[in-house]
């Protein structure tokens, strides 16, 4: 459709090529919006937690303080890179990049409305897992290249901690499977096709409890955050980073949160589907677009980020492993068997 | 040349220029991060080929996982490669010499004598929508579930026998019972005492400040 639509201007390309400036387009599309939304995630971030320690947070620039992602932006942009003297620096400025990849590449299968989705491949959940395992590299790198004992500390921890918790993750996703019977995201979508309750977080509960932790987790963030926990190691794998290096890794773990709050309301909070479905509002609310209800999963889903962010003080390392390696998994593994049993006996409308 | 065509090309050649970077670079953590890229230049390669679930497996696998692990242990044992590299040019003629027979042993294998596509015609492409994730799960779980859950159990037993044998308990060292920290409420910590009055402290109390009200005056 688009490629008709363009065809004026791209039309006397082969095929192919019209192939490849179509999906060059529509990544752009695709990732534009998510830059703005990490922009302003970070105000968001700001003001939430500044209404929940009973105070104003940002309000100096712009009305309200709306262009203080901009300010911010600007600031890092004009601040000097620098690079340690003794550090490997092709790693050094390859890991935040890496880092950055992992966290915008999954974005391709993400379905933000029914066909609304860039790559409709069947293997959508596998390919989410293993780009999500890619992500590990960034943090290493960038905590060995530095050349610096804190960094490394970090890179370490944080590697630990993520593939710990990777593994959680990946057998919530194995529960998702069991339940939709497609690694396609899509198909995953509709399979919730229902009401509120056809959803998968009920018959999935416990996993998607452990899916979001674990993602929360993932993304380096309180109470999860021991990669950079400041009394201890300073800032972790990126303390040796300034400028716009900072700004690409701060960019980078916005960028995953949101994505983290995509998969988690695809795959248990029925994605685009309206959470009206099945009851007498469902008319009343036939106007709204399908991507619109998706976005505000993923705000309340970011909220309850930040919400953690204010709430929980750090974990202790060993707890976290102990959290990750001894209660999640168990955990995870456990409701697989039960929703064998479920699978079984076609319990509910969701096996 | 097609679209398909220039990026078989381009992942292909990124693949075996890594792969030799492997082995010739000197720094061991850029080999490492140089058989990554191979296996990812890979992995693209498989997918092209509509092997997509063998691709990602091996991204998930072997990226994710194995090359972690590597990246770990290179990191961390600072390894001294100059050593490693010492009597090269002595064992060369017997690296070249092994090397020259297996590429010829496997030039006569796989030349297009055996392998021609006379021989093997180039299979049709799949149709678009159809992906061989489901298909593999279908022949693994029925066909080939004996094969595939006796190697499962062989991970299994190996993954019990490594870590038998990397854990063992040293006598006199610390260990924290997390469940027992967890557990622990300020009732059993902190006891509030009640102790009487000391009439005796008053008289102290006294005197202090009489001190420090002369301090002040003087």
């Amino acid at each position: 459709m688009i490629t008709e639509w363009l065809s004026p201007v791209i039309g006397w390309m082969s095929p192919d090529w019209q192939y490849f400036v179509v999906h060059v387009l529509l990544t752009l599309v695709i990732m534009m919006p998510i830059v703005v939304a990490v922009a302003y995630l970070t105000l968001a971030e700001r003001k939430v937690i500044g209404y929940m320690h009973v105070r104003i947070g940002p309000n100096r620039v712009g009305p309200r303080g709306l262009f203080q992602p901009f300010a911010d932006v600007f600031k890092l942009m004009f601040k000097e890179v620098i690079t340690p003297t003794v550090a490997n620096k092709f790693i050094f400025y390859l890991a935040p990049i890496l880092i950055l990849v992992a966290a915008l590449v999954a974005w391709a299968v993400i379905p933000f409305d029914d066909g609304w989705v860039l790559a409709d491949i069947n293997a959508g959940l596998l390919y989410v897992l293993a780009i999500g395992a890619a992500g590990v590299y960034g943090v290493i790198l960038a905590g060995w290249a530095s050349n610096s004992k804190y960094a490394l500390l970090g890179g370490m921890r944080s590697a630990a901690h993520k593939v710990a918790y990777e593994l959680a993750m990946g057998f919530a996703l194995v529960g998702v499977l069991m339940a939709s019977g497609s690694l396609n995201l899509s198909e995953i979508v509709r399979g919730q096709e229902g009401s509120i309750l056809h959803w998968y977080w009920l018959p999935l509960l416990p996993m998607f409890v452990v899916y979001f932790v674990s993602g929360v987790a993932e993304t380096n963030r309180a109470p999860f955050d021991i990669s950079e926990g400041e009394s201890e190691i300073v800032a972790g794998f990126h303390v040796e980073y300034s400028g716009m290096a900072f700004a690409l890794f701060m960019l980078a773990e916005y960028a995953s949160m949101i994505l983290i709050s995509a998969l988690a309301a695809v795959m248990f909070l029925g994605g685009w589907l309206s959470p009206f479905q099945g009851t007498f509002l469902e008319p009343v609310f036939a106007f709204v677009p399908g991507i619109v209800w998706f976005l505000l999963k993923i705000s309340f889903l970011l909220f309850v980020f930040i919400w953690f962010r204010a709430t929980f003080p750090r974990f202790r390392y060993d707890q976290i492993m102990r959290l990750g390696w001894k209660v999640f998994i168990p955990v995870t593994i456990l409701w697989i068997a039960v929703e064998g049993v479920f699978h079984y006996y076609q319990v509910g409308p969701w096996f | 040349m097609s679209l398909y065509q220039i990026l078989f090309y381009v992942f292909a050649s990124v693949a075996v220029i890594a792969a030799i970077r492997v082995v010739t670079v000197r720094n061991p953590v850029h080999a490492a991060l140089f058989l990554v890229l191979t296996f990812f230049s890979t992995a693209l390669v498989w997918v092209l080929m509509e092997a997509e679930f063998l691709g990602i497996v091996l991204l998930l696998v072997y990226v994710g996982a194995v090359m972690v692990l590597f990246l770990f242990v290179v990191m961390m044992l600072d390894v001294n490669i100059a050593p490693l590299r010492e009597g090269f040019i002595k064992n060369l003629p017997v690296g070249v010499f092994v090397a020259l027979v297996m590429i010829v042993e496997l030039a006569l294998i796989l030349g297009p004598a055996s392998f021609g596509l006379d021989i093997y015609p180039a299979p049709e492409a799949a149709p678009a929508g159809t992906g061989n994730t489901l298909a593999i799960g279908q022949v693994l779980y029925t066909k080939f579930v004996y094969p595939f859950e006796i190697a499962a159990f062989i991970l299994l037993v190996a993954i019990v026998a490594a870590i038998a044998l990397a854990h063992r308990r040293r006598p006199g060292v610390h260990y924290q019972d997390i469940d027992a920290q967890v557990r622990v409420r300020a009732e059993d910590r902190v006891r509030i005492a009640e102790l009487d009055a000391d009439k005796t402290r008053r008289g102290d109390l006294s005197g202090e400040t009489s001190a420090q009200q002369d301090k002040e005056t003087s």
